[in-house]
């Protein structure tokens, strides 16, 4: 069984008029490997990363998580199962303004019980990997744009989780920044084996991901292999 | 518990002065409580105190002058009791009912006088029991005993301020001096404390000394005695009706009359000075209460306002893991963090000020004719209000939080991200 698999999902929003925004989604993702969702806005992308992140219930089909049925859970496992499979990396980064880069690296070990001493030295050792120690005891407000997203990153990836869900990770990066974050992503899927799934609109970063998933009007369009990589200059280049 | 002060303490940080505003709110309340709970219970350490000198747990009667005429008795007519009732008193009629049954004489004016000083003296027959009953404490030497009683002594005790002006040097060194009292000379046996204020004449002799030297008559001044039975108000006074009639009727007094005779209940008297007591405290604790809701409310209205300026902050922490369960301890503990840390400011502020109040008010007397009495003493709250207190801030402090951590823990994380 594939890591992620999506049966005929249906979720329909019901503010005043009924709005169906996905109509029988079917989609199998392997562990390992490096995809994009792209469309346009209102296509449903992000509803679909809502419901793969488990922060949002879908209607009807079924969606299995490394063989597990995501399906009607409570607020609790809900929490438990994000927690332990899922690494969240958004657009404005979301990190907690009155704590520090480490401390907020820590926050995801925090809600596991993770012993204070442990939880701190792992959040290091991941900041050292984003080449960010020097950074740690820095608020994100004295951090640039990329030290946040790479902060993020290292908050997504402590918990070792099964996938990684980017929401637009590039979308509030300039253009240099945008290319360093996603050759990072590349990296960590290249090496570590991490699965990563990047929601965008954008057709540079979709360009970098080795699959692309076309999501239009709530149906999945094509889906193209992408092995090209054509060198991408970041999104002032597009 | 050390990760989740550390959470509330980076949280409070940040707004340090809301924090500060919201906790005043507390602090002022609690500080109010304790203070009016010291003052509360200062009052009634002095009112107990004052009374403690005069009240005791028995009965005494004397013979006072009616109101009305009954029987063909005009009224005025002075009531004398006299031994025959001492002896119903202490007879079968109440047998099991009543019991330590002293008396004492009236008493006469005289000049106590030692070498070429004088003083003024009231010297009345008294019992071995009446040191007990009206609460004297000796200064020096010993009261009337049963050896006294028995030989008639001739034998006086003082008060200490009779004793100074008999001896001004040196008061105690006058026990075994003889002091003339009219053409008959008394040695003296003990001294009984009177403080700085009080002037007491009183220098009581053996009961049978006296009836043998100044009164053979058999008419008696008073009777005390305890009793057995009665523990409500209700039955004291049932018991004081049902005694008073008695007596009333041997005396041939009207039934209604109530100046016939004078029961001094010491029962009663305590009873519902217990229950003063009891309702000035509650009364106390109500007000101080009623102020710390307020600031509870304020506790509570800030919280909400942190909740929903904090709801992106509760999506972060839900999306990478938070269980509602997280989120609502974090709300409750930083409640409980505010209102504890600031009532204990209160607390410590509160009692500051009751022992301000000890210094101040507390050393002041206030003349009340007759003698001085202290306002306020020792006005303070005791370890068990302080315990009582903080409970009661932990469960304000909780109850506080509870809407707003409600509220913090039903947030939907996607729609907390999205706020901003």
């Amino acid at each position: 069984m594939a890591l992620i698999e999506l049966n005929d999902i249906n979720k329909t929003y019901n503010n005043g008029q009924p709005l169906h925004v996905l109509k029988g989604i079917n989609l199998q993702i392997e562990r390992g490997e490096f995809v994009s969702i792209m469309g346009a806005s209102g296509s449903g992308k992000s509803t679909l990363l809502n419901i793969l992140g488990i922060l949002d219930n879908y209607d009807t089909g079924t969606y299995h998580l490394d063989g597990k049925l995501i399906k009607d859970l409570n607020e609790k496992q809900a929490a438990d199962y994000r927690n332990r499979m899922i690494g969240f990396i958004f657009q404005n980064f979301n990190l907690i303004g009155f704590k520090t880069a480490v401390e907020n690296v820590e926050l995801p070990l925090y809600y596991q019980g993770v012993p204070r001493k442990k939880r701190h030295e792992l959040a290091m050792e991941y900041l050292d990997k984003m080449g960010l120690s020097p950074w740690a005891h820095h608020f994100p407000s004295e951090m640039s744009g990329g030290q946040k997203q790479r902060v993020a990153i290292a908050r997504a990836l402590i918990t070792r989780p099964q996938i990684i869900l980017a929401d637009e990770p590039t979308g509030a990066l300039d253009s240099k920044t945008s290319v360093e974050v996603m050759q990072l992503l590349k990296q960590l899927n290249k090496e570590d084996g991490i699965t990563i799934i990047v929601v965008t609109h954008e057709g540079g970063v979709a360009n970098e991901t080795n699959k692309i998933i076309h999501i239009k009007d709530g149906i999945i369009g094509k889906i193209e292999e992408n092995t090209r990589h054509e060198a991408w200059q970041g999104s002032a280049m597009k | 518990m050390r990760e989740l002060f550390h959470e509330i303490g980076s949280s409070l940080r940040q707004n340090k002065l809301r924090t500060a505003l919201t906790g005043f709110a507390v602090s002022w309340g609690i500080f109010l409580l304790i203070t009016l709970l010291g003052a509360g219970n200062g009052l009634m350490n002095s009112f107990m105190g004052n009374m403690n000198q005069y009240v005791s747990q028995s009965i005494t009667v004397e013979g006072w002058r009616t109101s009305k005429p009954y029987a063909g008795y005009k009224e005025n007519r002075r009531i004398h009791l006299d031994t025959k009732d001492l002896s119903y008193t202490q007879g079968k009629d109440w047998e099991g009912r009543i019991r330590g049954v002293i008396t004492a004489t009236t008493g006469t004016s005289l000049t106590l006088t030692l070498g070429s000083r004088t003083v003024d003296g009231w010297m009345e027959g008294k019992m071995p029991q009446h040191l007990e009953q009206e609460k004297l404490q000796m200064a020096a030497g010993r009261y009337i005993n049963q050896g006294d009683m028995d030989g008639c002594r001739k034998v006086m005790v003082l008060s200490l301020a009779q004793a100074k002006e008999l001896n001004p040097d040196e008061p105690e060194a006058i026990i075994g001096a003889w002091v003339s009292a009219g053409k008959i000379a008394f040695r003296v046996i003990g001294i009984y404390h009177t403080d700085e204020q009080s002037w007491r004449r009183s220098c009581p002799i053996p009961y049978t000394t006296y009836k043998a030297i100044y009164d053979p008559s058999d008419k008696i001044e008073s009777i005390t005695f305890t009793v057995e039975g009665p523990r409500t108000l209700e039955e004291h006074q049932a018991f004081e009706k049902e005694y008073g009639d008695a007596i009333r009727r041997r005396h041939s007094i009207a039934p209604d009359d109530q100046r016939g005779i004078w029961i001094d209940n010491g029962y009663t008297q305590n009873l519902q000075m217990s229950n003063a007591s009891r309702i000035l405290q509650i009364a106390m604790w109500i007000l101080g209460l009623l102020t710390l809701v307020s600031g509870i409310v304020g506790v509570s209205n800030i919280m909400l306002i942190t909740v929903k300026e904090r709801t992106h902050e509760f999506g972060i922490r839900k999306a990478i893991g938070a269980k509602p369960a997280d989120v609502l301890k974090l709300i409750i503990a930083e409640s409980v963090s505010i209102t504890a840390l600031f009532g204990y400011v209160g607390m410590l502020l509160g009692m500051v000020a009751c022992e301000i109040l000890d210094k101040t008010v507390g050393q002041k007397g206030v003349n009340i004719g007759f003698e001085e009495i202290k306002m306020l003493v020792n006005p303070s709250v005791g370890v068990d209000v302080a315990i009582e207190a903080t409970v009661l801030l932990v469960l304000a402090g909780t109850l506080a939080g509870i809407i707003p951590a409600w509220k913090a823990a039903r947030v939907k994380p996607i729609e907390a991200l999205r706020a901003e």
